[in-house]
């Protein structure tokens, strides 16, 4: 439905704040440098306060970067207005115009372009059935429910035809299951439209359901760029391993390419640029082992509970604590507290930092 | 680090929005030279003369005794009446938060009496505590059997502010207790605290930087009064009058300004203590709403003295407004009560009162919608973009509420007799309607701006952001966004800005030629000369139009406002 799609690149920007209480001035975002793809689903990911914001909002025009470059679709754009840039953000407050009804809200953008009233009616119509909103024209904002709301804001940018989707966790003023419905939607709609999309959000479930990239962030950083899956299995460091689903890390020493050692026991484990003899942490996911009674490492459990959908386990591993769960616990031999266990490790597992 | 980058790319976007620009640039000339440039003038009139700097003509003006004398004048009219007004401002409001109001009639009674301030003209007051109390006083004379009271001097001056003033603390410190968390109160009680032991261990110490507040407030409305104490004053003058009298009678405008220079160093520094001190204070404190529903005071031994106390007290400020219109109707008042019409016949006979009306309705009626306009951008610029100049343009429109009108008039007089710095440039403004129609914006434009400021700081920025990034520029988004959204504010400031130019006198009076009959000056002339009748009938028309205003207020309030309460989450 776009147009034209439109890359977004961000050379070396930084943003530089002054912190209101010692007065001193701090990078929230720093020497950032991204490419993301034409139509592609990205997203900024990282702990509260990390910069995420930041970022988008300098894509959109509404911070300007006090270093470094943005383009978009090639176009140098830092100097531009947000009214001339090619983007249209959707607000974590939805921020639909309550003065207006719904089809005021999303005609907006059309009626600034100075288009054909028939042809502003139409394309309205269309949207509203895109994001499932057929009929809505005139309710005013504060008779839809969040949720309608939320499709209301997003109806309202698409509209426009932007080369970029930007969205600020739009999500996170609603409840549970609604954010997970509506972000299968979202994902449903960009790939429809096929627009380029970069969405903020500090969920990672969030993240990884609909990034074909995940941007993960930490303190005004860059940690990491990559699809959900090498995110997951492949972390580049402890902060994106920990940030990115649970991880346990257990003290290693690359004894050879690709094999560890632990407490004395050879382990096979992608060790990557690792040079033998160096010291390393391993990256063992909760559900990338099982224990049973020989196997790989031995260690004593310290906790067992019964969790629904998996047995939960903490297991000592000579100074390591290592968590564990083993799903679908019904017909799997339960260990208990004190028990000695032996931890065995799925093929391909093993990670090493 | 450098933040030269944004602040460089800050620019070029700002630059790139023509209207805005052209707005702001605009907005700082106007306030530069129709706020600062008058108030400079006024230093450099007192600072130099042909010899260069000099602090000769402050000793001079220093020298007289009739002005030191008014300063202490002022200043004791101003701590009394900051007192007791801010005392009966914390009855009313007490009495209304707290206590269980039994009938319509004394809810209506309080009703009215908040309005009051809204719409009565400066000197109305004064009129009538003469009629009621002076030597023709129906009051003293004819109740009381008191042929020779004077109302004049300091009790005349001190009794009509007071009365004049209380409403607006009453009003403010209601906003206040309204704040306070019930349990709080409650949880006091729980322990066998009494009510009075309550009040004073819990309620005054909560409240107590919001009756400095009201006080600091009342304490600048009543040394810049003029109104007042030129009608009742008699021989006590004060600062506000022995100025205007400097320059009207000893034709001294040097001098004139060294005293005005003084008189505006006094409200400054009152409202900087006010404004950054203790405005801050007086809502950290009481943050947040009430939590719930309050137990109002039912136990009859406390709530009959006060609502009688109260209701008196209204019913006193009622009569004495309700006495100038039977002013008016009255052949001679205190000696002659036949009605008849001959004053208000008059009025347009012989003084010209359609032509004054149609003036004084004509310039308000201007000055209202620029003044509601200009308002609106001024909170939209500074609640909503960054630039440079903001800090400038709050400022000095706050400024403006603490310049009192007397000393905004020399000022003008200093400096646009001659034109700007004398050179002639703006000269021709001198006299006309024009600069009437400024001065009126210029004393209102600091209560509009301020209602326009805390409208804005209740939206959600991301509304305004929304419309800008889909393509709406700066002027776009304030037609379509902004004012739509604050247009109950924009409505009450069109109103406020009409009422209180039509009732204004202190800085016109010294502008005003003959070429333009105004309401308000008519009605000090005619009262000065002792010719009540004539001013009371000029003043009840002008609380009828007043009143009307008010009333159509609220029409278009309930027809065209936000009637639907919107929700704007953050
Ligand atoms: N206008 C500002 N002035 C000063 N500091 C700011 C400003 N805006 C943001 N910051 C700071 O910059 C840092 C990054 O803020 P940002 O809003 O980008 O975080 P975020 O990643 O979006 O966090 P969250 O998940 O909580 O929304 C924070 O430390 C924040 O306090
Ligand atoms: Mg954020």
């Amino acid at each position: 439905m776009a147009k034209e799609k439109k890359g977004v690149r961000l050379e070396h920007i930084s943003k530089i704040y002054k912190d209101p209480k010692s007065g001193k001035d701090f990078y929230a975002v720093q020497d950032t440098n991204l490419e993301i793809e034409p139509g592609s689903f990205v997203t900024l990911l990282g702990p509260s306060g990390c910069g995420k914001t930041t970022t988008l909002r300098m894509i959109a025009g509404f911070e300007s970067p006090d270093e470094g470059e943005i383009y978009l679709g090639g176009e140098p754009i830092n100097a531009l207005t947000p009214n001339k840039r090619d983007t249209a953000m959707v607000f974590q407050s939805y921020a639909l115009l309550p003065h207006y009804n719904i089809f005021d809200n999303v005609a907006y953008g059309l009626k600034l372009r100075k288009m054909d009233p028939e042809v502003i009616k139409s394309k309205v119509a269309d949207i509203l059935a895109l994001v499932g909103l057929e009929g809505m024209e005139n309710r005013m904002t504060n008779q839809l429910s969040g949720g309608q709301q939320q499709r209301v804001a997003l109806a309202r940018a698409l509209v426009i035809e932007p080369g970029v989707l930007l969205f600020d966790e739009p999500l996170s003023n609603l409840d549970a299951k609604l954010r997970v419905s509506m972000r299968t939607e979202i994902r449903r709609i960009q790939q429809e439209a096929g627009i380029t999309a970069v969405y903020v959000t500090h969920d990672q479930s969030e993240a990884m359901a609909i990034s074909d990239k995940v941007i993960i962030m930490n303190k005004g950083i860059v940690e990491q760029v990559a699809t959900p899956h090498e995110a997951y299995y492949y972390p580049k460091n402890e902060f994106v391993a920990d940030f990115i689903g649970e991880a346990n890390f257990i003290e290693a020493t690359v004894v050879a390419q690709d094999m560890v050692q632990v407490d004395g026991v050879n382990l096979k484990c992608t060790t990557g640029t690792l040079s033998t003899g160096s010291c390393c942490d391993i990256v063992l996911r909760p559900e990338g082992a099982f224990l049973a009674d020989e196997g790989d490492l031995s260690g004593l459990v310290e906790y067992s509970c019964f969790m629904g959908a998996y047995q939960d386990y903490h297991v000592r591993v000579g100074h390591n604590l290592v968590k564990i769960q083993e799903y679908n616990p019904k017909n799997k031999k339960i260990y208990n507290v004190g028990d000695k266990v032996f931890l065995n490790f799925e093929e391909n597992t093993l990670y090493a930092l | 680090m450098a933040k030269s980058q944004s602040a460089s790319l800050e620019r070029k976007k700002l630059l790139a929005d023509p209207i805005l620009c052209t707005t702001i640039v605009l907005l700082v000339v106007f306030l530069t030279v129709f706020i600062l440039y008058p108030l400079a003038i006024l230093l450099v009139d007192s600072f130099v003369s042909d010899n260069g700097i000099t602090t000769d003509i402050f000793k001079r003006v220093m020298g007289l005794s009739n002005f030191r004398r008014a300063i202490t004048n002022t200043l004791k009219v101003g701590f009394l009446v900051g007192i007791i007004s801010t005392l009966i401002g914390l009855l009313f409001a007490y009495v209304e938060v707290y206590v269980k109001l039994r009938t319509r009639f004394i809810e209506g009674l309080f009703k009215l009496v908040s309005m009051l301030p809204v719409v009565s003209p400066p000197f109305v007051l004064s009129l009538s505590m003469i009629m009621l109390f002076g030597k023709a006083g129906i009051i003293t004379r004819f109740l009381l059997k008191i042929y020779d009271n004077s109302v004049y001097g300091f009790w005349g001056i001190a009794i009509v502010q007071t009365l004049t003033f209380f409403p607006v603390c009453y009003m403010m410190l209601k906003g206040l207790l309204k704040n306070i968390d019930p349990s709080l109160e409650e949880a006091a009680r729980d322990m066998g605290a009494s009510r009075l032991k309550v009040f004073m261990t819990v309620t005054f110490p909560l409240i107590l930087p919001g009756l400095g507040n009201a006080f600091l407030v009342t304490f600048i409305e009543s040394i810049a009064d003029f109104a007042n104490p030129m009608i009742i004053g008699g021989s006590y003058d004060t600062l506000a009058t022995t100025i205007y009298l400097q320059i009207t009678g000893a034709y001294d405008k040097q001098g004139a300004a060294a005293m005005a220079v003084v008189l505006l160093g006094i409200t400054l520094l009152m409202f900087m203590v006010q404004k950054y001190y203790l405005e801050a204070k007086s809502t950290a404190t009481l943050s947040g709403k009430a939590s719930r529903e309050r137990m109002l005071i039912t136990d009859k031994s406390v709530t009959v003295p006060l609502t009688i106390a109260c209701s008196a007290l209204a019913i006193f400020v009622i009569v004495m407004y309700i006495c100038v219109p039977f002013g008016a109707l009255f052949k001679t008042w205190g000696y002659d009560f036949h009605l008849t019409t001959k004053w208000f016949e008059q009025v347009f006979v012989r003084y010209k009162g359609l032509k004054t009306f149609k003036d004084s309705f004509v310039l308000s009626l201007i000055s209202a919608p620029i003044t509601a306009l200009l308002s609106m951008i001024i909170s939209y610029l500074v609640v909503k973009r960054k630039f440079k100049a903001k800090g400038f343009i709050e400022a000095v429109s706050m400024l403006a509420m603490a310049v009192p009108g007397t000393v905004l008039g020399i000022g003008y007089i200093r400096g646009f007799a001659g034109g700007i710095f004398g050179t002639g440039i703006l000269q021709s403004l001198y006299g006309t309607g024009a600069i009437l129609v400024i001065v009126f914006v210029v004393r209102s434009l600091p209560t509009g701006t301020r209602s326009g400021i805390s409208a804005l700081r209740q939206i959600d920025k991301s509304i305004e952001e929304s419309a800008y990034d889909m393509g709406a520029d700066s002027f776009r988004v304030f037609m379509t966004v902004t004012l739509p959204l604050i247009k109950d504010s924009f409505l009450s400031g069109f109103i406020t800005s009409f009422v209180r130019s039509i009732t204004a006198i202190s800085a016109i009076i010294l502008l005003v030629t003959p070429s333009y009959l105004l309401i308000t000056v008519q009605i000090n002339e005619f009262a000065e000369k002792g010719s009540y009748g004539i001013a009371c009938a000029f003043a009840t028309i002008l609380i009828m139009i007043t009143y009307g205003s008010v009333l159509i207020m609220n029409l278009l309030m309930k027809y065209f406002g936000t009637s639907k309460k919107v929700k704007f989450d953050e």
